[in-house]
């Protein structure tokens, strides 16, 4: 009886080792992108939107590994993933001086906006500047959710605080160590101020009681570019995915087709290459990889 | 905030259960998948370990179980960065081109549940009387036939190692997060699409995935009951 079962248990071992030998057969090199990208950019649902096309137009699989810019970028540097789609300007651009990078392109900008609950303790609707209105948060110790994690976010919230002057700590400063999505609902549950991206408040709008509080301002503007993975580096890197990629993000359809992403009404993201519809690539730094 | 009630998220859940909504089934794959793989690859060789602590006398065997029983209560995230570092192009093992993908996610899961069930098959074996052992060897039996005797009297503990071996790699969710990086229709399961779907304020899809891994736990230790009964009996 106990060999008989013994016999049982083998035959759906192997029948399990066949299903994953199949699994893991499926994943063919040479035809998968990685793409490393912000949280903001699946958050707000571009991603999906957006990949079936290139995916169907062009014979690649894209994974997506969404997490902040500063881990992608260092994803990049340590050459497992091909592509990034991300925004912090000035990390990226030293990432391609420091040779980690090519090709570095840019594709679409949104802006980001200071929300926090709608009584605003801190007087943000009465702020002169948007140094004034950080400096009412600090002054007031209003709760400000913090990303915390090394994200564009991130670091564009540093940048302000080094602009007002002030040293973000206290009980008031929350560093949470999460997703953008993570900390709107954070700042939310705890009637806190924070920085986020426009794309991602619309995505979340309707399930925080937060309002904007500071927007429209060229201080918060948001650029995304696409970098593609220094092939010299790796070499096996998928550098032609890399390129189909961005190639295709500033395909003139592509941008289009990123200006009609829309949540209640409002484009979450603006495309930047869509004025010259002639030229397949408007590429900020001029090292391209030959 | 429509989904913020925990009444409607279920109501939610179970809708989105029943209409086989596709990533909902795609995720709750790979999870058996990836599992089911580490668990392949590692019962054997862990009630093999656990037959040798328990029968073997060598140096270095105490400090062996409780290195075993150490790693018990390693953190999966641990795991998880012990072989990003390793898996990492940058790391030693780069070249293999295995960090997230699948791959990567058995080893990590192979590597948390080792432990748990060597330490538990050990403690099994232990229950058995040595005299069982040598009594097989005197009538004749060879090494591997003993061994299958002394496994089979132990067979309703050693099936509790299993299930305890599956429900930490199962439910885990830092190690596959860390080395599968949490891709769609590849290698999101259950744990890390919980976390992903909390994240983005979709409660009702991350109850839905927590509804399916309590019934899996539920099912794992209704078919316990089931042979541990049977042993009873008999």
């Amino acid at each position: 009886m106990l060999r008989k079962s013994l016999m049982q248990l083998i035959l759906f071992a192997c029948f399990l080792i066949f299903l994953s030998a199949n699994a893991l057969a499926a994943n063919n090199p040479a035809t998968i992108l990685r793409l490393a990208t912000t949280t903001s950019t699946e958050n707000s649902g571009l991603l999906d939107y957006l990949l079936p096309d290139f995916e169907k137009q062009n014979d690649y699989k894209v994974h997506v590994i969404a997490v902040g810019t500063g881990k992608a970028l260092r994803m990049g540097k340590d050459g497992d993933v091909d592509v990034l789609l991300v925004h912090a300007p000035k990390a990226e651009a030293e990432f391609v001086a420091a040779g980690y990078g090519t090709d570095r392109t840019a594709i679409m900008h949104n802006d980001f906006v200071i929300v926090g609950p709608s009584a605003d303790p801190a007087g943000l609707s009465k702020a002169s500047s948007l140094a004034d209105a950080m400096q009412r948060i600090s002054k007031t110790q209003s709760r400000f959710v913090s990303r915390g994690d090394n994200s564009g976010t991130y670091k564009k919230e540093s940048s302000l605080w080094k602009l007002a002057n002030v040293k973000p700590q206290g009980k008031w400063y929350i560093e949470a160590g999460q997703g953008m999505g993570k900390v709107l609902l954070m700042a939310s549950e705890l009637d806190a101020y924070t920085l986020t991206d426009r794309g991602t408040w619309l995505a979340y709008r309707d399930k925080s009681p937060l309002k904007i509080l500071w927007q429209h301002d060229p201080l918060l503007f948001n650029p995304y570019s696409a970098i593609a993975v220094n092939p010299e580096r790796y070499k096996d890197t998928n550098y032609k995915g890399a390129m189909a990629f961005i190639h295709w993000l500033v395909l003139p359809s592509t941008q289009h087709k990123i200006a009609a992403f829309r949540l209640y009404q409002q484009p979450l993201f603006i495309p930047d290459a869509v004025q010259d519809n002639s030229a397949p690539a408007s590429v900020v730094t001029s090292e391209k990889h030959s | 905030m429509t989904d913020s009630s925990l009444l409607s998220s279920l109501l939610d859940a179970l809708q989105l259960l029943l209409l086989g909504d596709g990533k909902l089934w795609s995720i709750i794959l790979v999870s058996f998948k990836v599992s089911s793989l580490a668990m392949l690859v590692a019962a054997l060789p862990a009630v093999i370990c656990g037959f040798l602590l328990a029968y073997m006398r060598f140096p270095g065997r105490r400090l062996l179980i409780s290195l075993f029983n150490t790693l018990l209560a390693v953190p999966a995230v641990v795991v998880g960065l012990t072989f990003y570092i390793l898996l990492s192009r940058h790391g030693p093992l780069g070249d293999w081109k295995l960090l997230f993908t699948q791959t990567a996610m058995v080893l990590g899961q192979i590597a948390l549940c080792f432990p748990i069930m060597v330490a538990m098959s050990h403690a099994a074996f232990q229950a058995i009387d040595l005299r069982a052992w040598e009594t097989a060897r005197t009538i004749g039996a060879g090494t591997v036939q003993a061994f299958m005797m002394i496994v089979s009297e132990a067979r309703y503990a050693i099936l509790g190692a299993f299930v305890a071996g599956f429900g930490r790699i199962i439910a885990e969710v830092g190690a596959s997060m860390m080395l599968g990086g949490n891709i769609l229709h590849y290698t999101r399961n259950i744990p890390t699409a919980i976390a992903l779907e909390t994240s983005k304020g979709e409660l009702s899809q991350g109850i839905a995935l927590g509804i399916v891994l309590v019934t899996l736990s539920f099912l794992l230790v209704s078919v316990l009951h089931y042979f541990q009964g049977r042993g009873q009996i008999q």
